[in-house]
């Protein structure tokens, strides 16, 4: 299980221990359930199998008295199971609200757009697939689609949410421990549902905070002639049609936000690393990674390509 | 006063070639093709989920992108529910039904006739389309926006579309057949609690059909209108609801589950009554078992819609009725065991199979009850955990007693014996295969695998599990293979079955195998509800029908008091003209909405010469002008049933 | 063999009005099966009310009730003939059967003719807003039933006057009327909610 990376039976906050919990109740139970039907099954069949012959009705009475001891058993059982659900389901949602940070989550084929809610305007962020929350503190999302039906789930942490275009739904999450919870679109939306994760980065509020404020920056000059060129590249080409790097005139809302996205671990809603090499490859032809995602292909040189990604990269 | 039995046979039966073919109205030869589409269409699925296990069995696997990937499970979904299990459910009904109520033919034949050739048109529709690259694409159900014009402008979403109207039209008619045919053509002397439990099941079902169908052809024509003439139902911009298509869908998608496990039920409960040589413990508890499952199936559909975020109390009615239906369930289970148990068990092939149902039906049932707990739910919903929970519940609540009906059956269907070591081979095949393909598929759903993905990353770690379930695949079609070649060999090679080779106890196994074209020489009254087992060797037989026409005996609803006689119709070819019309309707549609308009003209003209009579029949009702009404009013007594 | 027990059918007569005719059952289950549709068309409405907080929304105002309240009397008024149509059916009196069937038809061209103005004075279009295209999903499944009524009335009296006519035709008469009731009764709550609803909701 260790090798698993987004397991429901590993959770990291309360909501997702609550449902483990039920989880595990629940498999228990079901597996003596399953364990007696089954063998009643089986010695139903080797005793009728041995039998010299068939039982008249009339002595119906106690078999009729076994079967309602079943069927109340099953009934007894069910109601139990639902107490225990119904109880899981109110503490999955009594998380409280003092101290939340809230996030603004806006799904797009195929990626995720994370606007961190703020009274003053001037003090939000906007990022793209990868999530950073304090941990202990509860996270409000508040989930929407800009286009189909998307699924938020974060296995680790809480149950999925739907995010349905003109629907704004709200979802509670927690993470009691520092980590890097990988999440998924758990629901279909096109040819590159499979390739549609992003990252939930569990770290103590001092840190979260500092990260927060390091978004809230414009972008980092580059720092090297071949970012530089780089850079030329990026607001000199189609990338300023759909994306933005505060700073600098580049202000496309089609794509991710792009002002810090050295700081993030994964590019590609999860499906490559945040490295030259790989930033390069998808750059240079996205279809190939992803067919059937938003963004075209380029037609850059190499060398154009490598300064671009060099660019990029350093966006931190 | 006994019938000529060779004129009685020859009004019964068929033309002969491809004309007799095309036209025949007989519900033996329409089941037939039924089940034999319907076991193709099980096939062509099976193979497309093969493809699918190929392209899972390893991380990143190159073999398909997601093109290809999205209208493999979209089209294997679509087939199975809307093209395999209801078809194939139905179909065994139409076959056995009559024969189990006593009756010489299902009521409206020429209709049953006609559903038979619209299915074959929907089957034929979807797989051209899915070899032109054009089959579904979006899901089995298909949600809006994405299956709206502006997210795939294809031609795939309204291909599904329209072929669910059509299939649709088809299950409803058989529908309205069963219930009418139970309902008016009973033996006599076959009360309510003499009915066969797999005829009760066919009724409930029939109704679930009549109330549920009607739900997804108005999801499917919204959506299908919103894509071709830009209504907006689902346009949130416009007014609309994407979760109206959700709600539509699910009222009819969930009954739409024990529309197929409910004949599931009945075949279990045949089979083991059989096979246990001892009446059904509990008839009327089941039967109002399978009521009470259908009615408060239709009390579940917000189960599939929990992650949408459903406020508390809602999702807590619906989970409760998910929950409880179990009971009914759990009640069937304690009465087939409770029969077994005081029984005289033979362990032949069909109840091989039936120790499958057991095991694998009753996990999918217990995963079921987990689903239907909201916590857990948002946690594995659109997950594999689900794709596990409902092949167990469907595989095993219908798939396993089809097999078991397929031997059970085989012999009164082709008059031939099965062999018993193919049926084990076979079983075992298909028993590993089946669990080792999807029980690992609960542990990747909790493992954070969603479905419908064309692959994953390895950093994942879902591989190993992966290639489990695909390797299972392989011995699944071994065993599949094992069933058909036996089934192949047995046509010609197989023992002779005679009439009642499991001596077993309904009316269909009182006629020849295969049946008489009439079905019975003599049809029967029945005073139990085992006939061959508990009725006296003195027991009426009907005398007096016609055999030089299609004459049938229609019985009285509640008491089965014999009512009056009906001439059937004989063979026609206008239930295939009709339905080569609608179907060449429906295609139209797909790319204009006027096609509705015109395409009703050819319809119109076929079935005014489906229902124009020929001359005045020999049905014995008086030509006009004549003098007084002689058939009977509802409150009139019938004239001189003698006993 | 011989000595078998049997119940001797011969007398019986070779059909039956009303609920023992078999064709009776299946217009029945056909009537479940489209009062369904009609009954989530009808759901629909009202869910996709508590979408909207303007209804009708986008300004528009509710349909004016004439020509639909018009269609309520033309169709309650057709019930007559088509009562009388099923009586005369009923003592197999082929001339009344006639007569009334051919009333039926005017109604039946009546009818459909105030159906046409209905839908050029409704107050809005199916490709307006979700509110447009669920009333003409509703009226036009109706509208479905009143052609289909009429056609096959239409067929049917045509048969009654060409023939072959027999005792049995008697009993399609019956049940095409049972048909009838259904798709004038269906209009009812249709008309409510289409004409009636956005203004008391």
């Amino acid at each position: 299980m260790t090798a698993v990376l987004q397991s429901v039976l590993d959770p990291a906050g309360p909501q997702a221990a609550h449902i483990s919990w039920l989880w595990w109740l629940m498999f228990w139970v079901t597996t003596a359930v399953f364990l007696v039907v089954f063998a009643l099954t089986l010695a139903a069949v080797w005793r009728g199998g041995r039998a010299q012959a068939a039982i008249a009705d009339t002595a119906d009475k106690p078999l009729a008295a076994a079967v309602s001891f079943g069927v109340a058993l099953t009934v007894v059982i069910l109601f139990g199971l639902l107490g225990a659900t119904m109880w899981t389901h109110r503490a999955v949602l009594a998380l409280g609200a003092e101290s939340a940070v809230t996030v603004n989550v806006t799904g797009h084929q195929f990626w995720w757009e994370f606007e961190y809610d703020e009274a003053v305007p001037s003090q939000r962020v906007t990022t793209a697939n990868e999530l950073h929350i304090p941990v202990g503190r509860p996270v409000v999302l508040k989930v929407t689609s800009r286009d189909v039906i998307h699924s938020f789930w974060v296995p680790n942490l809480q149950g999925k949410r739907d995010l349905i275009p003109g629907i704004m739904s709200a979802i509670w999450l927690q993470a009691d421990r520092p980590g890097v919870y990988r999440g998924q679109c758990a629901e279909f939306c096109g040819k590159q549902h499979a390739h549609m994760a992003f990252e939930v980065v569990a770290e103590p509020d001092a840190q979260f905070e500092r990260w927060l404020d390091a978004q809230r920056q414009l972008a980092s000059a580059p720092q090297s002639a071949a970012a530089s060129h780089g850079r030329d590249v990026f607001l000199t080409t189609q990338c300023v049609l759909c994306h933005t790097v505060r700073g600098t005139p580049a202000a496309g809302k089609v794509g991710p936000d792009l002002t810090h996205v050295g700081t993030r671990g994964k590019i590609a809603s999860g499906t490559l690393q945040t490295k030259p090499d790989d930033v390069a490859q998808w750059i240079r032809d996205p279809q190939h990674v992803k067919p059937g995602s938003q963004m075209p292909p380029t037609r850059l040189t190499d060398a154009d390509v490598q300064a671009l990604s060099e660019y990029l990269v350093n966006l931190k | 006063m006994l019938e000529d039995p060779q004129e009685l046979e020859e009004t019964w039966a068929d033309e002969p070639g491809l004309w007799g073919w095309l036209c025949s109205v007989d519900h033996k030869a329409i089941g037939r093709r039924y089940l034999g589409t319907a076991t193709v269409m099980f096939l062509l699925a099976g193979g497309l989920a093969a493809l699918m296990r190929l392209q899972l069995s390893r991380p990143e696997n190159p073999l398909m992108g997601p093109d290809l990937y999205n209208q493999l499970f979209s089209t294997h979904g679509t087939t199975m529910m809307f093209l395999f299990a209801v078809p194939v459910m139905q179909g065994l009904g139409v076959y056995f039904v009559p024969l189990m109520v006593g009756a010489r033919s299902i009521a409206f034949p020429r209709m049953v006739a006609y559903s038979y050739w619209m299915y074959l048109g929907g089957c034929i529709f979807l797989y051209t389309s899915l070899f032109l690259n054009t089959g579904p694409d979006v899901g089995w159900f298909s949600y809006p926006p994405l299956s709206e014009q502006l997210f795939d402008p294809t031609k795939r979403p309204d291909v599904w579309a329209q072929m669910i109207t059509w299939t649709e039209v088809a299950s409803l008619a058989v529908a309205v057949s069963i219930i009418t045919t139970t309902f008016k053509l009973r033996a006599p002397g076959m009360a309510l609690n003499r009915i066969p439990m797999f005829v009760w099941a066919q009724v409930v079902t029939s109704f679930m059909v009549v109330f549920a169908m009607p739900a997804v052809m108005m999801a499917s024509t919204a959506l299908i209108l919103d894509r071709l003439v830009a209504t907006h139902f689902f346009d949130v911009d416009r007014g609309g609801d994407a979760l109206l298509f959700q709600h539509l869908f699910w009222f009819f998608g969930h009954p739409e589950v024990y529309i197929i496990f409910i004949p599931g039920t009945g075949i279990v409960s045949t089979i083991i009554t059989t096979f246990s040589r001892r009446p059904m413990f509990g008839y009327l508890a089941v039967v109002l078992s399978l009521v009470s499952t259908a009615f408060i199936g239709f009390g579940l559909w917000v189960h599939h819609m929990f992650a949408t975020g459903v406020p508390q109390l809602g999702a807590s009615f619906f989970t409760a009725a998910s929950i409880i239906i179990a009971v009914p369930t759990g009640i069937q289970f304690f009465c087939w065991i409770a029969t077994m148990w005081s029984g005289k068990v033979e362990l032949k092939s069909p109840m091989l199979w039936m120790l499958g149902f057991f095991w694998v039906f009753l996990i999918g049932g217990l995963t079921g009850t987990m689903l239907a707990a909201v916590p857990l739910n948002i946690q594995v919903h659109d997950t594999f955990f689900v794709v596990a929970h409902f092949h167990y519940v469907l595989i095993g609540g219908a798939v396993f007693p089809l097999f078991a009906a397929f031997y059970y059956w085989y012999p009164k269907i082709v008059g031939r014996m099965l062999s018993e070591r193919a049926a084990a081979w076979g079983f075992g095949l298909f028993f590993i295969g089946f669990n080792t393909t999807f029980f690992p598929m609960h542990i990747l759903g909790l493992h954070g695998m969603p479905r419908r993905i064309y692959t994953y990353l390895p950093e994942t770690g879902w591989g190993p599990l992966n290639l489990v379930a695909s390797s299972g695949a392989l011995f699944m079609t071994a065993g599949v293979i094992v069933v058909l070649l036996d089934a192949w060999r047995a046509r010609h090679a197989g023992a002779l079955a005679g009439d009642n080779p499991w001596a077993a106890p309904t009316l269909e196994w009182t006629t020849s195998s295969p049946p008489a074209h009439s079905n019975f020489l003599h049809p029967p009254t029945v005073g139990s509800a085992y006939p061959v087992w508990q009725d006296s060797p003195d027991q009426a037989v009907v005398v007096g029908l016609r055999s030089d026409v299609r004459d049938v005996l229609v019985t009285h609803l509640l008491d089965t008091e014999p009512d009056h006689r009906s001439v059937f119709p004989e063979p026609s070819i206008w239930p295939l003209l009709t339905a080569i019309a609608t179907s060449v309707m429906f295609i139209g549609s797909i790319f204009t909405a006027w096609a509705v308009v015109y395409g009703s003209i050819p319809i119109f003209i076929t079935m005014v010469g489906w229902f124009w009579p020929k001359s005045p029949d020999e049905g014995g009702t008086q030509p006009w002008p004549a003098t007084e009404r002689t058939l009977p009013l509802p409150n009139e007594a019938p004239e001189g049933a003698m006993p | 063999m011989s000595a078998r027990a049997t119940v001797d059918v011969s007398r019986l007569a070779p059909g039956g009005f009303g609920n023992r005719s078999l064709m009776y059952w299946g217009t029945l289950g056909m009537c479940l099966i489209e009062g369904t549709a009609f009954a989530l068309t009808i759901a629909s409405y009202f869910y996709l009310r508590t979408r909207n907080p303007q209804w009708p929304p986008d300004g528009i105002a509710p349909p004016s009730l004439l020509w639909g309240t018009v269609n309520v009397a033309v169709l309650l008024l057709s019930g007559i003939p088509n009562q009388l149509a099923r009586k005369a059916a009923e003592r197999v009196d082929l001339h009344a059967v006639r007569v009334w069937l051919v009333v039926c038809l005017l109604f039946g061209i009546a009818f459909n003719a105030v159906r046409v103005i209905e839908y050029f004075t409704l107050n809005v279009l199916w490709n307006t807003d979700a509110y447009g295209s669920v009333v003409w999903l509703l009226l036009s499944l109706h509208t479905t039933h009143i052609v289909t009524d009429f056609l096959d009335t239409l067929v049917l009296t045509t048969l009654m006057f060409i023939g072959p006519v027999e005792e049995k035709r008697f009993v399609d008469v019956e049940e095409n009327a049972v048909y009838w009731y259904f798709v004038v009764g269906a209009w009812l709550p249709i008309y409510g909610v289409i004409y009636w609803a956005p203004r008391l909701i």
